[in-house]
């Protein structure tokens, strides 16, 4: 069976341990996880969590219910199901030094990315974007470059009146 | 009025009706044990392990379909209790855990006693909660019975550190629980419950095959008014024996891996499925894609969305409490101006009764060496099929299984999902407790018997009246068993040398001990234990069974349904 990249959106109750729940649930059946990202919402009551995850229809529809079934869950839901809106954060901090200064410049700006930190050797560099455009711009610049890159996983939200809230 | 947490706990557990607390008692919770002293709305038991502690609770609910409660200490009080745990949850046990923690400025210091008993629990739990403040106990513990006891039920644990039960705040018990991330959804959907029913009607072959969820959601009684309204045949999974009457004409015995070669020839071959409670696992239909070989529709009703489409497709989920799905059904069907269809149904159970005539679970009767289903067969009628029957796991468990017909529910314990060896005998003292006037039988065999043997001491204390049935092989027959079929028989360390004299050892216990190596001699042992003037004693019977008997059928494991080991093929 085909599998395909999901992103699932959830609301869960803002409780310690809340996190490990999903994780737990994640390793113990087997599902894959190729990031998960979690913070409050405006409702400090309440987490947002996007989980990006790889598996046939089937096993998404396993995923779902077995999240729905977490007593902590408030909502759960795969916006990669209609139309939606997808972004993550990327720092790297690259080699920059004598003439490679300008051309990372450069390509930072090709990126709509931005120079946030400047020492003598090194910059750093924030972008946004999909991961596939993060991708994108690694294998842009000079792989011996880069010295670090940190990445938050993709966060999503659904697009117009596709609302996720209690 | 200021209450400490520890009063807060005794007064929960009496304000939720608790009858017992199976527990033991260890520092963490020595102030929740100071107010179980001063009380006297619930009693507790005394186990001499926590494993038994939770297996006993478990076994009290599934006795009497109230939530079963057990109360352990920190550290090794947790992780004693988490095989009793693991058991309650594979099968869907309402049991609520109460762990004593230590004080909340020790966790995460490796204190003495500490262990992260959320953390340990966590997936194999419905839910847990770790109590910090002593104003969330009251509210938490009436969240735990209500998450234990609703929708697919299970259990949950309750997580207090020392501190909390010495702290003070006033106590109120709520009415009621709301949770805003908890709502199961019991109401099946109508439409859905009008396909199935059309369904039902236009089979030719049906098939009703329920599982553990109809004697868990209380609808005995409602699915065997479905299958006599329609003259369906009905097969149980081992959980969900009881559930059916198991001496009517319409049921086929229990399907799966021992199953018999009726209830899975049908359960293969039939063009509708209706399966109710039951979540199509490995033991009862074997390999999914040989399953998938027979084209069939499948009506699948649950409570659990999850267990619907996980490894079997269905056609017609539904998702609900059984009892009012199974209700909602009955009413259509009865109101329906169309009628199964007889003369389909005539040849499908003219072929069933081809299937039965086999019969499959036939053995040698004529042994001098005591064989385990005559045994299990005796047992069945001098009880007069009326028992509370537990069992450990292992050969004995599917022996008891295939030869005590239980005619209602929840009457049959046994670890189904996690076959746990060593639950036969606190399932025992369980069910006694549950119901004092009932008799209560431990199918068991000789190395299950000796995981949880220390309760001998328990049920002496509380004169809790078991009879045990000892199945003596001196093997782990199931293990043997396989080594027979799939090892070339070698018998790795499945021998089970130098037994006790189970006899004495009972004895020592202050106990009634029986020793029986005679097929002649199996009948008089069970009327003399049975006989009321053994009423009150616990009596252990060790009978020396056949060592080289086999359970059969048997479907190998990733094999299909219809692919049966029968006793004669060998």
């Amino acid at each position: 069976m085909m599998s395909s990249r999901h992103i699932i959106s959830l609301l869960m109750e803002n409780e310690s341990g809340a996190l490990s729940r999903v994780a737990g649930l994640f390793s113990a059946r087997g599902y894959n996880i190729e990031s998960l990202t979690v913070a409050p919402t405006e409702d400090a009551t309440l987490s947002r969590m996007t989980i990006v995850t790889v598996g046939s229809e089937d096993v998404i529809e396993q995923i779902i219910k077995q999240l729905n079934k977490l007593v902590d869950v408030v909502k759960v839901l795969d916006l990669t199901e209609g139309s939606h809106i997808e972004r993550e954060l990327m720092l790297v901090k690259v080699r920059a030094a004598g003439k490679e200064r300008e051309e990372l410049k450069r390509m930072a700006d090709i990126f709509r990315g931005r120079v946030i930190d400047v020492a003598d050797l090194t910059y750093t560099i924030e972008l946004t974007g999909t991961g596939t455009k993060l991708d994108a711009f690694l294998q842009a610049i000079d792989e011996s470059a880069i010295l670090e890159t940190v990445r938050t996983g993709a966060s999503g939200i659904g697009r117009g009146d596709r609302i996720l809230k209690v | 009025m200021e209450f400490t947490g520890a009063e807060i706990v005794t007064r929960c557990l009496a304000e939720e009706g608790v009858e017992f607390v199976f527990g033991y008692p260890g520092g963490a919770v020595l102030n929740i044990y100071d107010e179980i002293f001063k009380q006297n709305k619930f009693k507790h038991v005394l186990v001499r392990h926590e494993q038994a502690a939770v297996h006993a609770a478990d076994a009290y609910s599934r006795a009497s379909g109230k939530v079963g409660v057990a109360l352990v200490t920190s550290g090794p009080g947790a992780t004693n209790a988490v095989t009793g745990i693991a058991t309650a949850y594979m099968d869907s046990i309402p049991v609520v855990i109460l762990s004593g923690q230590v004080p909340t400025a020790a966790i995460g210091l490796d204190a003495f006693q500490e262990v992260d008993a959320v953390g340990i629990t966590r997936p194999c739990v419905k839910h847990n909660f770790l109590v910090k403040d002593v104003r969330d106990l009251a509210a938490t513990i009436k969240k735990a019975f209500h998450i234990a006891a609703t929708g697919r039920p299970g259990p949950v644990l309750v997580d207090i550190p020392k501190d909390v039960t010495a702290h003070k705040t006033e106590f109120v018990y709520p009415d009621s629980v709301s949770m805003r991330s908890y709502n199961p959804v019991l109401k099946g959907h109508s439409g859905q419950i009008k396909k199935a029913a059309q369904m039902l009607l236009e089979a030719k072959r049906p098939m009703i095959y329920a599982g553990g969820g109809v004697v868990l959601g209380n609808a005995a009684e409602q699915l065997t008014e479905l299958a006599k309204l329609l003259h369906y045949p009905v097969t149980n999974t081992l959980m969900g024996l009881g559930g059916y009457p198991a001496t009517d004409r319409q049921f086929l015995g229990m399907l799966g891996m021992h199953g018999t070669y009726e209830a899975n020839m049908a359960m293969q071959h039939c063009d509708v499925l209706l399966a109710v409670g039951a979540r199509f696992d490995d033991r009862v239909i074997g390999s999914p894609a040989h399953f998938a070989r027979e084209q069939r529709r499948i009506i699948h009703i649950d409570v659990d969305p999850s267990s619907i489409s996980k490894r079997v497709k269905v056609d017609v989920p539904i998702v609900g409490d059984v009892q009012q799905v199974l209700d909602e059904l009955i009413k259509l069907l009865k109101a329906s101006k169309e009628k199964p269809d007889e003369a389909a149904l005539n040849t499908w159970w003219t072929q069933i009764e081809l299937w039965r005539s086999r019969n499959c679970l036939k053995y040698n009767r004529e042994s001098e060496i005591i064989k385990p289903q005559y045994v299990v067969e005796k047992l069945w009628e001098i009880t007069k099929g009326d028992a509370f029957v537990t069992s450990d796991v292992g050969q004995h468990q599917m022996w008891a299984a295939q030869f005590y017909k239980f005619d209602k529910p929840r009457r049959w314990l046994n670890s189904g999902g996690l076959g746990t060896m060593g639950v036969g005998l606190p399932y025992a003292m369980g069910a006694q407790l549950a119901h004092p006037d009932a008799t209560v039988a431990c199918i068991t065999g000789e190395s299950s018997i000796q995981m949880c043997i220390q309760e001998l001491s328990t049920c002496k204390q509380y004169r809790i009246p078991v009879k045990i049935v000892n199945l003596n092989n001196r093997y782990m027959g199931m293990v043997r068993q396989w080594q027979e079929f799939f090892y070339g028989s070698r018998y790795a360390e499945s021998y089970m040398d130098s037994l006790p004299d189970f006899v004495k050892l009972a004895e020592s216990y202050g106990h009634v001990g029986m020793k029986i190596e005679k097929t002649a001699d199996v009948e008089a042992a069970l009327k003399e234990a049975f006989s009321p003037a053994l009423k009150e004693r616990l009596v252990f019977m060790d009978f020396q069974t056949d060592q080289t008997e086999n359970v059969f059928p048997m479907v190998e494991g990733g094999k299909g349904l219809s692919e049966m080991i029968l006793a004669e093929e060998l």
